[in-house]
């Protein structure tokens, strides 16, 4: 599948350089070239220059044809401005955003956007490790972040 | 202002747009919070306005919470970032209920999709300049009145010089775009209401109805030759 990521970080770079070696057509996005340092050395997608959440940059990205866009950059609402961009303006069938803020990934999630919570995510996993669970489910992990967050939330207001 | 006509207006960003708003808003008498991420910037406003500013990450649920969001009547997100503002009123719209949100936008294009993703206002300067300068160059005498519905409709007023092509027509026999409707013809002073048999004369000033995408070519039956 042609697939393009947004944001060339540990995580995203991982990905780029994943699905290329898995034969997948990868472009990979980001503001600064340096960070394109992070994909694998046999990588040989495209890489591009450019803001994200900017329409001309995508284009150039050639999102109209894509089958999925991935938005992984380090700000959350950069990756859900993003994300809403490519389903709106470009029709990509399958977008995916790293949310941070539990919340906000569950807000987003509510409104049909595919949301990962690393948050939640990499905190279930290490607990489950720690007790010696097996995985538990996405889900659950996710409800362990909102519970967290909300809680806190209620405590502050009283 | 009667009490009743207050609103509770809050404003994230205290960047100098969120400044001055405040400050205005509340001359109005509104009840008005801002919400600031830096807190340097947060600390010296808060000297000068008191406790109607908090420190706070205005994206975050929770501080939403704190601030009250659920009884604002207005958001505004005016920070420097367009993401950021889309979020804040995307949130107050759908966690929140809040019945009006606006975001002030820095790229123009981003106009357009915050209003498909359910921002009610959005206020972009660097789209105003540009149109002003338009404006200027283009030296038209078609003068934009009023914008309705989001800018889709526009009522304007066309100034009828000697050397118009609809100088000495009636309005009848004018080729009108499709979808403009001339609402009124102010000669010497007086607003007629006009009808298709409405002869325009040099001097007359057409106030009329359009879709702004056919402002052009209303521009090429009123405007004169010479532009």
């Amino acid at each position: 599948m042609k697939v393009v990521i947004l944001g060339c970080g540990r995580v995203g770079s991982t990905i780029a350089s994943v699905m290329c070696r898995e034969g997948h057509d990868v472009t990979i996005i980001d503001q600064n070239p340096d960070s394109f340092r992070r994909l694998a050395s046999d990588f040989t997608g495209t890489k591009i220059v450019g803001n994200g959440i900017d329409e001309d940059t995508l284009r150039r990205a050639e999102l109209d044809k894509a089958d999925a866009f991935i938005a992984v950059t380090n700000g959350d609402n950069r990756n859900i401005m993003s994300v809403q961009l490519a389903k709106v303006r470009f029709k990509v069938p399958k977008v995916v955003a790293r949310i941070y803020d539990p919340i906000r990934a569950a807000a987003y999630a509510e409104l049909g956007i595919e949301t990962v919570c690393t948050t939640c995510v990499g905190a279930g996993l290490i607990r489950d490790k720690v007790l010696g669970r097996e995985f538990s489910s996405f889900e659950e992990y996710l409800r362990l972040g909102i519970v967290n967050a909300s809680m806190e939330a209620d405590h502050e207001r009283r | 202002m009667s009490a009743a006509d207050a609103m509770y207006v809050i404003v994230v960003g205290a960047g100098k747009v969120g400044y001055y708003l405040t400050k205005q808003l509340l001359q109005e008498g509104h009840e008005v919070l801002v919400v600031e991420k830096d807190r340097k910037t947060a600390e010296a406003l808060a000297e000068e306005l008191g406790d109607i500013v908090m420190h706070a990450d205005g994206c975050e649920v929770r501080s939403m919470q704190e601030a009250g969001m659920g009884r604002a009547n207005v958001v505004v997100a005016v920070t420097g970032d367009d993401e950021d503002n889309l979020v804040i009123c995307q949130m107050a719209k759908r966690k929140f209920g809040v019945p009006r949100t606006i975001a002030r936008v820095n790229d123009p294009k981003n106009e357009a999709l915050f209003q498909e993703l359910g921002i009610d206002q959005t206020v972009s300067s660097t789209r105003i300049i540009f149109n002003l300068i338009e404006q200027q160059i283009e030296a038209s005498q078609i003068i934009p009145l009023a914008a309705l519905k989001r800018g889709e409709i526009e009522v304007v007023e066309a100034d009828i010089t000697p050397d118009s092509p609809a100088a000495g027509l009636r309005i009848g026999q004018l080729e009108l775009p499709p979808n403009t409707l001339i609402i009124s013809v102010i000669r010497d002073d007086h607003a007629i209401i006009p009808h298709a048999d409405t002869k325009l004369r040099p001097g007359d000033s057409v106030i009329a109805m359009i879709k702004s995408e056919r402002e052009r070519e209303l521009r090429e039956i009123f405007a004169s030759r010479k532009a």
